[in-house]
């Protein structure tokens, strides 16, 4: 019966692509867009430029003339003070520190996430609420207690240091992402694991490893985006031979550009 | 407490002992990191230590001298101005933004991506490239004389009254991206069948967005306000970057002041006392937060 009221066209009705409406949403995207990509497009024409016709032209305009160079000298021959290797030891001391501190983290989180979220112990919660309000702790607050326990250690200006103060920093974040996934696991195949006789690390292993590829994923991009770019610890827990890129970056900038004294 | 209950079961402290020892790191960095060198520094920050930490009490002198030191002042009200100008433009543009791209557009990846790509860059990095864009002889303003407009001037990062508009310039740039994938993250949470009652109703979108869904989205934007918040309050590497604390002292940060009296000026006692300024305005923030978001689920 009600076909016969509907016999004709159905669905919403079609939209037109140029409606108004998409062209206000398009255009402010693309606007948008475009001023995002500035900054990148302004950092790769400067970089194929040499240094005279940065001083001239404007840092819109593409190169006159594309030369590498500047990439070659940025990277064997660049000056931090009496050292000039280049960014090639700052890149390669971030790699040093990246990759340590990474995997470290994210072992530690990862069980600590596991006990927490299948063991649980009496005061797991509280350390746990503890360790969460310490995620917003300014590091300023706790730098030079930190400074004096690394030196009391001996690894005080030692790449060492610097991954043990990575991993410690990047543990509340990682603890909360890996606690609240193991939590979604269905708790049947803990109970079956257990029932069977596997014990902590058995299931750990055996168990939530293979399962949780994705979070690891997830923890793995966050901390190397997080630990390659840091400046502050670096700055802090590493002699100058150590330092990693972003602040030898920072050194190498200011002292080329003249315009500022360096820190 | 830990002696073994004659019956022949372990005592309660090894019951579940693989799960304490594997704990072990988190309690360490809870209590000892967290806890106990906020605390050190707390304490050390009533000291006289120069040089070296000692336990030489002088009471609040370090926190006068503190408020009587222009270069903190001027922290402080760059740290508002900054945090201020971070917090309106970075939510409101990224919810913007986030509404834009919850139309079901084509190539939204590719938006998202675009926006999302600075988060993933080193301050230091948006600290020297919007250095030079902001320079006046090679950067924008050149640009926009060289089209004509001789007497156009926009120069912040070498006028102190504007310069920390230059800083919320770069930080947005690289935040905002941010806070629109949250925003977005929770748009899509949305259940559609409101979407139709509001459309029945007759109401235009843009009102649904700020009456209803806002709302709505109360929790994802407590979460992002937390998080952009407590970033705002660490701002270091791009301030040392772009401008280093320039021109004189006017764009000076409190984690800037913190560092360069603790390992520059040999003044770990001012270094102290500032962090524990730093660690107040957290608490103001988080407290509250922690106290609506934990608290009332306890009682409820």
């Amino acid at each position: 019966m009600a076909d016969i009221a509907f016999s004709g066209p159905r669905g919403p009705k079609p939209r037109r692509r140029l409606s108004g409406r998409n062209i206000m949403i398009y255009g402010t995207l693309i606007v948008v867009a475009l001023y995002y990509l500035v900054p990148l497009y302004v950092m790769v024409m400067t970089s194929l430029k040499g240094l005279p016709e940065i001083r001239l032209g404007n840092i819109f305009s593409p190169p006159v003339e594309a030369t590498f160079e500047p990439w070659v000298k940025a990277w064997a021959e660049a000056c931090t003070g009496l050292n000039c290797e280049g960014l090639q030891r700052g890149f390669w001391n971030s790699v040093r520190i990246t990759v340590p501190s990474v995997l470290l983290s994210i072992l530690i989180a990862s069980i600590n996430g596991y006990a927490l979220a299948n063991w649980r112990f009496k005061g797991a919660e509280f350390f746990f609420a503890v360790l969460m309000i310490g995620a917003f702790i300014p590091y300023q607050v706790m730098i030079y207690p930190m400074v004096i326990l690394l030196r009391e250690l001996g690894l005080y200006g030692s790449l060492t240091g610097l991954v043990l103060v990575h991993t410690v920093f990047g543990m509340p974040i990682l603890t909360l992402l890996f606690r609240n996934y193991f939590a979604t696991l269905p708790e049947e195949l803990f109970k079956a694991a257990r029932v069977d006789g596997t014990g902590f690390w058995g299931i750990y292993f055996r168990i939530m490893l293979p399962l949780s590829l994705p979070i690891f994923v997830v923890a793995v991009i966050l901390q190397v985006t997080g630990i390659w770019n840091d400046f502050l610890f670096g700055v802090v827990y590493t002699k100058p031979e150590y330092y990693p890129m972003t602040v030898q970056l920072n050194n190498i900038v200011n002292t080329t550009t003249g315009a500022r004294n360096t820190m | 407490m830990a002696k073994a209950n004659g019956s022949g079961r372990p005592s309660r402290l090894f019951r579940n002992l693989n799960a304490k020892i594997a704990a072990i790191p988190m309690i360490l960095t809870a209590m000892v990191v967290f806890v106990g060198f906020s605390l050190w520094t707390v304490v050390y920050s009533f000291t006289k230590s120069g040089l070296l930490p000692r336990l030489d009490f002088i009471g609040l002198t370090q926190y006068e001298r503190l408020w009587n030191n222009a270069k903190w002042l001027v922290s402080i009200q760059n740290l508002v101005i900054f945090g201020a100008c971070m917090l309106i433009f970075s939510f409101v543009i990224g919810f913007v933004l986030a509404c834009l791209l919850d139309q079901k557009i084509r190539f939204e990846g590719v938006f998202r991506t675009i926006l999302l790509y600075p988060f993933a860059l080193s301050f230091v990095v948006t600290g020297v490239v919007w250095q030079w864009i902001l320079n006046p002889d090679f950067g924008f303003q050149s640009i926009v004389r060289a089209t004509g407009w001789e007497s156009f001037t926009f120069d912040p990062l070498n006028n102190g009254k504007i310069v920390m508009f230059g800083v919320v310039i770069a930080a947005l740039w690289q935040g905002t991206g941010f806070v629109m994938v949250l925003l977005l993250a929770g748009l899509r949470g949305i259940d559609d069948e409101i979407w139709k009652a509001t459309r029945i109703d007759g109401v235009p979108a843009w009102k649904t967005y700020l009456f209803v869904v806002v709302p709505m989205l109360r929790p994802v934007f407590i979460t992002a306000l937390v998080i952009v918040t407590a970033g705002i309050v660490k701002v270091y590497d791009l301030v040392v970057a772009q401008t280093n604390g320039g021109p004189g002292i006017s764009s000076e940060v409190p984690a800037k002041y913190v560092y360069d009296q603790m390992f520059l000026n040999q003044n770990l006692g001012q270094g102290f006392a500032a962090s524990t300024m730093m660690l107040v305005t957290v608490a103001i923030i988080i407290i509250p937060w922690a106290y609506l978001e934990f608290g009332g689920r306890k009682r409820g």
